[in-house]
């Protein structure tokens, strides 16, 4: 059977070309990149110039990148590292207070939560409205003197809504002055999760004015297990995995010089061909999201309708269950998936549509298609064919 | 992926083959009972509808439907309990338990063990319904 992958927010299939740049970095030129001798120089050599390729493509210093093992190191450390950089600094008259928003990756939402539970810390999580924009009035009205970050993410992995980083982070700026002239020395840091929007939109650092910003290889054809954290010079962070100095002193361990080469190189490519790429795969799903309401009746797309991802498409179908959609279309050679209560191992659904403020019985027919660059219309129209179908008979059994 | 008869991800073929072609799926218009359910878990519903008649002094359920908006395992589960409780008396299928049904699809995922709550429950409440009309008549 032929099969058809529609979940590249998921994962992406490592590109061919990027792979083959990455080869001669397992056996061949093997080294540490920290060992003086040639094979080692040879390493440091491929790690340096990955690092000046990031720093080409974010518009940084190369030193404020940091490699890693993906989104979530990346997110993690960006908010744990200046929390603990203000107890190393002595900075902490009253509980810290940390803002970010109701539709934030797990990689966020579970990190804050957890500093919440272990220490004495305070948290606001914003609210978005119905197409998943984080309201800035309110994000804006929630900072305080003890708030050290804000943290929002670029675009959600979810429903595809592309958030307003630049309004934030001159919000942010705002408040950094103020703070100045109140002599309040606390710091005031922005983070971005870009980890979905990295594939696709402008990850300019200067332009975006953030302060940190988190991206993932294995989202737009790079390898799995690879990512960085950019960290603006200045920066008051303190390193989560401490030992040699790798990194800056910010990521201790040998470093992945093939995920590392493969990263940068998925990176460049991605970002060169951002715009043919984004017209190519949001045709497609126009095509596939126009369609699909003409043939079925009661579906719902979430998300912003303009402000979006080119690649996601997230919808609620009535009256039927996310799991039981994914599992016929996957048994059609189709995979997509589910912000469904049934398909989560906490059978809890979607925090990010609840958010959004679809009911419980709504979400429940959640149905994530997110797009990539293989994908072609002929799969789409086997989709639009093979899908209604299921959807009927669903329908059918349904006790809705 | 489904591979040749190896079920599919979390289950086992049998599970499968009852979620794809679930049998004794509908309405019964003039039902002796309808057991209505939600599961508390995860928010699905289940409608299971009984038809029962009286044969030789037994109480049989000679006809049984159901409906259920759900995930796999809840269809399954539904589509199994139907085939096990058709033909048997109200005494015999008050006792058929969530357990029951799972075993005999050969077992689900443990996270999906709650699912055959859904049945099980829809079917003691079908047949609940259907004795307090029949003890309101009496
Ligand atoms: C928005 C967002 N943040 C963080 C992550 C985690 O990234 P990784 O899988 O590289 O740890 C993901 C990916 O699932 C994501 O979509
Ligand atoms: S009924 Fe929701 S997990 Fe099965």
């Amino acid at each position: 059977m032929k099969r058809i992958y529609f979940d590249h927010a998921a994962t992406t299939a490592l590109d061919k070309d990027v792979l083959g740049k990455m080869k001669p970095y397992f056996s061949d030129k093997f080294g540490n990149a920290s060992s003086l001798h040639a094979f080692g120089q040879e390493a440091k050599a491929a790690l340096d110039e990955s690092r000046q390729k990031v720093a080409n493509i974010l518009n940084c210093d190369p030193l404020e990148i940091i490699f890693n093992s993906g989104g979530t190191e990346s997110d993690n450390l960006a908010i744990k590292g200046p929390v603990l950089a203000a107890f190393r600094d002595k900075l902490i008259s009253k509980p810290l207070h940390i803002i970010t928003t109701k539709i934030e990756h797990p990689a966020i939402l579970k990190t804050v939560k957890q500093l919440e539970k272990l220490f004495d810390f305070e948290a606001t999580y914003a609210d978005v409205d119905v197409n998943g924009l984080v309201n800035l009035s309110q994000l804006e009205s929630e900072i305080k003197d003890n708030t050290i970050l804000i943290s929002v993410m670029y675009a959600n992995n979810e429903v595809g809504t592309i958030e307003p980083i630049v309004e934030i982070s001159k919000i942010v700026e705002k408040h950094r002055e103020k703070r100045q002239d109140n002599g309040n020395n606390l710091p005031i840091y922005f983070h971005a999760d870009a980890v979905q929007a990295a594939g696709y939109l402008d990850v300019d650092v200067k332009k975006l004015g953030v302060d940190m910003l988190s991206i993932s290889g294995h989202k737009f054809y790079g390898p799995k297990g690879t990512g960085l954290l950019y960290i603006k010079k200045g920066t008051g962070i303190e390193a989560l995995s401490t030992g040699g100095g790798h990194e800056n002193g910010l990521r201790a361990g040998t470093e992945n010089i093939s995920g590392i080469v493969g990263l940068a190189a998925a990176l460049k490519s991605a970002q060169e061909n951002k715009e043919m790429e984004s017209k190519k795969v949001s045709g497609l799903r126009d095509y596939l999201t126009q369609n699909l309401m003409k043939k079925i009746d009661g579906v719902i797309l979430t998300g912003h309708p303009e402000i979006r991802l080119p690649n996601i498409a997230s919808f609620l179908i009535d009256r039927i269950e996310g799991e039981s959609m994914l599992i016929k279309l996957d048994l059609k050679g189709i995979a997509v998936s589910t912000g469904s209560a049934c398909s989560s191992g906490s059978l809890e659904p979607s925090h990010v549509l609840k958010a959004l403020n679809y009911p419980p019985e709504k979400i429940h027919g959640s149905l994530r298609i997110s797009l990539g660059k293989e994908n072609t219309k002929e799969e789409v129209d086997y989709f639009l064919e093979v899908f209604p179908e299921i959807v009927y008979k669903l329908r059918e059994i349904s006790a809705l | 992926m489904k591979k040749d008869n190896k079920g599919f991800g979390p289950y086992n073929q049998k599970v499968i083959d009852h979620f794809t072609n679930p049998h004794n799926y509908g309405v019964i218009e003039d039902a002796s009972g309808v057991g209505s359910v939600g599961n508390p878990v995860c928010g699905d519903m289940m409608k299971l509808y009984i038809k029962v008649e009286k044969k030789a002094g037994k109480e049989i359920i000679t006809d049984i439907k159901f409906k259920t908006f759900g995930c796999a395992a809840a269809i399954a589960t539904s589509s199994m309990i139907t085939d096990m409780a058709v033909g048997m008396t109200i005494e015999e299928a008050k006792k058929l338990t969530r357990k029951d049904v799972s075993s005999q699809l050969g077992g689900l995922p443990p996270v999906k063990e709650h699912c055959s709550n859904l049945a099980a429950d829809a079917l003691h409440k079908a047949i609940s319904e259907y004795e307090d009309k029949r003890n309101s008549k009496l």
